[in-house]
């Protein structure tokens, strides 16, 4: 009789996730879309005013309704949402999510960076996995979604846009193939300076920018081919009569990039690769994004002219020169903002600190931009950025429910989160961090 | 000639002198009062609209509507959180280098020895409220070399850096660092012993054996000199030195370590030969032998949330600091980089999202836990009448993502002021456009390729030879 009042008090505790039962991923089994009103709740649409008092609908995993005087209608289950807060799922665009598990000591767990400098065919949607024990841990503290991005040599793949829930890559993917991956060549760092292209360092400087110009034309090789093959499929497409041209898996991705239909992201940090990558995405009519960015201030004008945004990762960095102003890097965004560059912030990391996306915007707003502006720089900005804010970064009729649900300002260290939507799907807020401290908490 | 030889006595005598001898004398730090602010004591409480003086370097009084002398100086509190500097109890901060990695045992280096005051990391750490670091040594070797303890006085020389009474202290490591994990197999070349958590045992023992051989050796010959004071002494061990100090309770032992059983490893073989753990440092399995901890008496300083760098942190919790806390372990929170140090109020308001502890026991991750892993308790780490005035002014709680530092004092005087900064930023970007306009800085277009950064990394740092990782 104890037992099953004691039985009857546990299960009562935790509401929501009774209700929901467990659907972690070990079952292979992911939650259902469920039928949902929130009430009660502090609303924060991001793409509109606050919503001091209002109400959520969410149905086959999309937001169904959402404002101050919405009914709840027959059928749905519903959430007290008072005293918290909802926001839009938090979007870290420039991660590594799911491609590496324990980068020392465990090599057999890493799938970042091919082998060879240009591999527009590493396509990151297929090493993703599901099951990496960064993705729950990630997830639990607001972040619903990631880009996922190769790193490897010249062109380190594609891209992807991820959900951080499903039991398989398709499951989890919103775009699979979302922006082809370019480390733009650093000058007098022998390559890509990012992932695993290692050269000899050149002896002088005349070398130096010989090997700069040598491994940027490698690039524009490529992608010229890629135009070319482009053509010719084209050609045979329309008139069968011409000779059959043969297929490539690695130009073939390129060609949708090459003709400016999908985005190109250039991993640039310093002013000159930040500036090299412009010139050379005008020559090419590339649809650029800078990834990384720490010195995009200073090429702001530029930026705001040529409406290229800025995936902002440095924000944690330790300035680059000894006399940058000990915020450079904290203010950046600040920067970026008042220059009406478009921008977003990301942790930029391989999936261990992708959790503490919230900090990197916070420190932001503690150097100058808006606490609105830091929730945007998380949500909506990395959305338009990706070109999915048709499905992500807000609260808004039609979007995809990727929700959660706080007890106070979704940046604050102290603030906690209560509930998470992710596709209209109820995530239990457990992870290998909360299991491993539930096997020990009461060890004595 | 006479100059000749006047200016070799004085290199020699500049060469040959230690740093903290070359502590200037300075005139006492001007009589400051902070007025009206929100004061995080640590020890009583937060206080409310509370004034504190800071006179001869040291915390003067706290308490409503205090009077202050004339010609001191104020500042205004109102609307800020004043909180005691943050100590950092595993740095890498101004040493020039870090592992002495060629032998498992090296206790006879001195990480006092290459202080590089100028190194400007320092002055982005007191940005972040951080007044007093805890330099150690790396972890390339089961016992390394010795500790520094200093106070960020940037502008200063080394010298004067130096924190007064610190207990010495040394760097031990445990796991995969020591056991060279990273370092790959080169053909011809023998591996450094040793290679397994059980060589690493085996070294500190038999360093421990020696250590206490020595020990004898020396007390044998004091006890017979009192008779016979023609005795020739034993020959000195500089390696052994420190560890016979660790015996005699004379310096703390800061042990890197990841994984439970190593930690027990380090606890059983301290226990058998009856010398006390201070701190483990990282610690990330600590919770899972959190009692364990306690009932020796050691602290834990610890990352707030960093895992799955390598197999020995995939196991590691952001519960860890809530965990052995409630367990009666000292525990604080450290960066091992230089770039983490800057944010420590973030580190320590971790604590409160991840295992509820509540805002003093967070505030003390930061600030008096870590005082007392280094013996400096009665020195800093709280904001109490007598104590150093080592200070954070913030324009906000610090345990808000939103606030940032605008004051930090040490010993009453300001090492950073927010507003200075930026005033002096115009200036800065002038002289710079000067500089990139002489003849010797213009962009060169040709010969050698321009010097590439000697920066570490700023992931955790205390790793490894080439590459320092944590």
């Amino acid at each position: 009789m104890i037992r099953t009042l004691l039985a009857l008090i546990i299960c009562a505790t935790p509401l929501f996730a009774q209700q929901i039962g467990n659907p972690t991923a070990q079952d292979g089994v992911i939650p259902p879309r469920g039928f949902f009103a929130i009430r009660n709740a502090k609303i924060v649409t991001v793409s509109g005013p606050d919503i001091e008092n209002g109400t959520i609908v969410i149905r086959d995993g999309k937001i169904e309704a959402v404002g101050a005087n919405v009914s709840v209608p027959a059928g749905a289950q519903t959430i007290d949402g008072s005293g918290l807060s909802v926001y839009p799922g938090m979007i870290d665009a420039g991660t590594n999510m799911g491609l590496v598990e324990v980068p020392q000591g465990a090599s057999g767990t890493v799938d970042l960076s091919e082998v060879g400098d240009l591999n527009p065919n590493a396509k990151a949607i297929i090493a993703v996995n599901p099951h990496s024990a960064h993705i729950a841990v990630t997830r639990v503290e607001g972040i619903t979604n990631t880009l996922t991005a190769p790193t490897g040599g010249l062109i380190s793949g594609q891209a992807t846009l991820i959900n951080l829930l499903g039991t398989s890559p398709k499951e989890m993917a919103v775009v699979p193939q979302l922006a082809l991956v370019i480390n733009y060549p650093r000058i007098g760092f022998g390559g890509g300076g990012f992932g695993g292209f290692q050269q000899q360092a050149p002896q002088s400087l005349a070398e130096t920018l010989t090997a700069n110009e040598r491994q940027i034309d490698q690039i524009r090789k490529l992608l010229r081919d890629a135009e070319a093959y482009g053509r010719a499929q084209d050609a045979y497409a329309k008139d069968k009569s011409l000779p059959r041209p043969d297929r490539n898996v690695v130009l073939e991705p390129l060609v949708p990039y090459v003709r400016g239909e999908q985005p190109v992201i250039f991993r640039a940090d310093r002013e000159a690769e930040i500036r090299g990558a412009l010139r050379f995405a005008d020559e090419m009519k590339l649809k650029p994004i800078i990834l990384g960015g720490n010195d995009a201030a200073k090429v702001a004008t530029l930026l705001k002219e040529k409406n290229v945004p800025v995936i902002l990762t440095g924000i944690f960095s330790l300035p680059a020169r000894e006399d940058d102003a000990y915020d450079a890097l904290y203010e950046t965004a600040a920067k970026l903002q008042q220059a009406g560059v478009r921008y977003c912030i990301s942790t930029g990391d391989a999936g261990a600190e992708v959790r503490n996306l919230a900090q990197y915007a916070g420190m932001a707003a503690a150097f100058g931009l808006s606490r609105a502006d830091a929730v945007k720089a998380v949500t909506l900005y990395p959305a338009q950025i990706l070109n999915v804010a048709d499905r992500l970064g807000s609260i808004e009729t039609g979007k995809m429910a990727n929700l959660v649900i706080t007890d106070g300002d979704l940046l604050e260290i102290r603030t906690r989160i209560r509930y998470l939507l992710i596709d209209g799907r109820p995530v239990v807020l457990s992870s290998r961090h909360t299991e491993l401290n539930d096997a020990f908490k009461n060890r004595k | 000639m006479k100059q000749f030889i006047s200016r070799l006595l004085f290199l020699a005598i500049i060469t040959t002198l230690p740093v903290n001898a070359a502590r200037a004398q300075r005139p006492a730090a001007p009589e400051t009062l902070i007025r009206n602010a929100t004061v995080l004591t640590v020890t009583h409480g937060t206080l409310q609209n509370t004034d504190v003086l800071m006179r001869n370097g040291k915390i003067a009084a706290i308490g409503k509507n205090l009077n202050a002398s004339a010609n001191a100086r104020v500042i205004d509190g109102t609307g800020k959180y004043v909180m005691p500097g943050i100590i950092d109890c595993h740095s890498h901060s101004m040493l020039d280098t870090i592992n002495e990695g060629t032998l498992a045992v090296t206790s006879m280096v001195r990480t006092e020895d290459v202080l590089n005051p100028t190194d400007v990391d320092l002055y982005r750490e007191l940005a972040g409220g951080v007044t007093t670091l805890n330099l150690l040594h790396g972890s390339a070797n089961p016992i390394g070399g010795l500790n520094t303890v200093v106070k960020i006085k940037y502008g200063r020389p080394a010298g004067e850096f130096l924190f007064p009474g610190a207990m010495p202290g040394i760097k031990f490591a445990l796991g995969e660092n020591v056991k060279r994990s990273s370092q790959p197999n080169q053909p011809g070349v023998t591996r450094r012993y040793p290679n397994t958590r059980m060589g690493v045992e085996e070294v500190i023992r038999d360093a421990f054996t020696r250590a206490r051989d020595y020990k004898r050796t020396w007390d044998e010959y004091r006890e017979a000199a009192k008779k016979d004071k023609n005795l020739i002494p034993p020959r000195r061990d500089l390696q052994l030195e420190p560890l016979v100090e660790i015996l005699e309770g004379k310096r703390y032992v800061h042990a890197h370590c990841y994984i439970a059983s190593e930690i027990l490893m380090l606890i059983n073989l301290a226990d058998e030969f009856g010398f006390k753990i201070k701190t483990f440092q990282h610690v990330l399995e600590g919770y899972k032998v959190a009692k364990e901890i306690a009932a020796h008496g050691a602290g834990a300083s610890i990352f707030a949330d960093s895992w799955a760098y390598k197999i020995e942190a995939y196991d590691a919790i952001p519960y860890n600091a809530a965990i052995m806390t409630r367990a009666g372990v000292v525990v604080s929170m450290n960066s091992d980089s230089d770039e983490r140090a800057r944010r420590l109020n973030i580190e320590a308001a971790k604590a409160m999202h991840w295992g509820d502890l509540t805002e003093e026991q967070a505030l003390k991750l930061v600030t008096l836990n870590p005082a007392i892993q280094l013996g400096i308790q009665d020195r800093v780490g709280s904001i109490d009448v007598g104590k150093d005035a080592d200070l954070a002014i913030w324009n906000g709680h610090p345990f808000s993502v939103y606030s940032r530092v605008d004051t930090t004092l040490i010993d009453g005087e300001v090492f950073f002021d927010r507003e200075k900064d930026l005033a002096r930023r115009p200036e800065l970007a002038k002289e710079r456009a000067a500089l990139e306009q002489a003849e010797p800085n213009r962009p060169r277009t040709q010969g050698q390729s321009p010097p590439t950064s000697r920066r570490r990394p700023s992931g955790h740092e205390d790793d490894d030879i080439e590459i320092e990782k944590p």
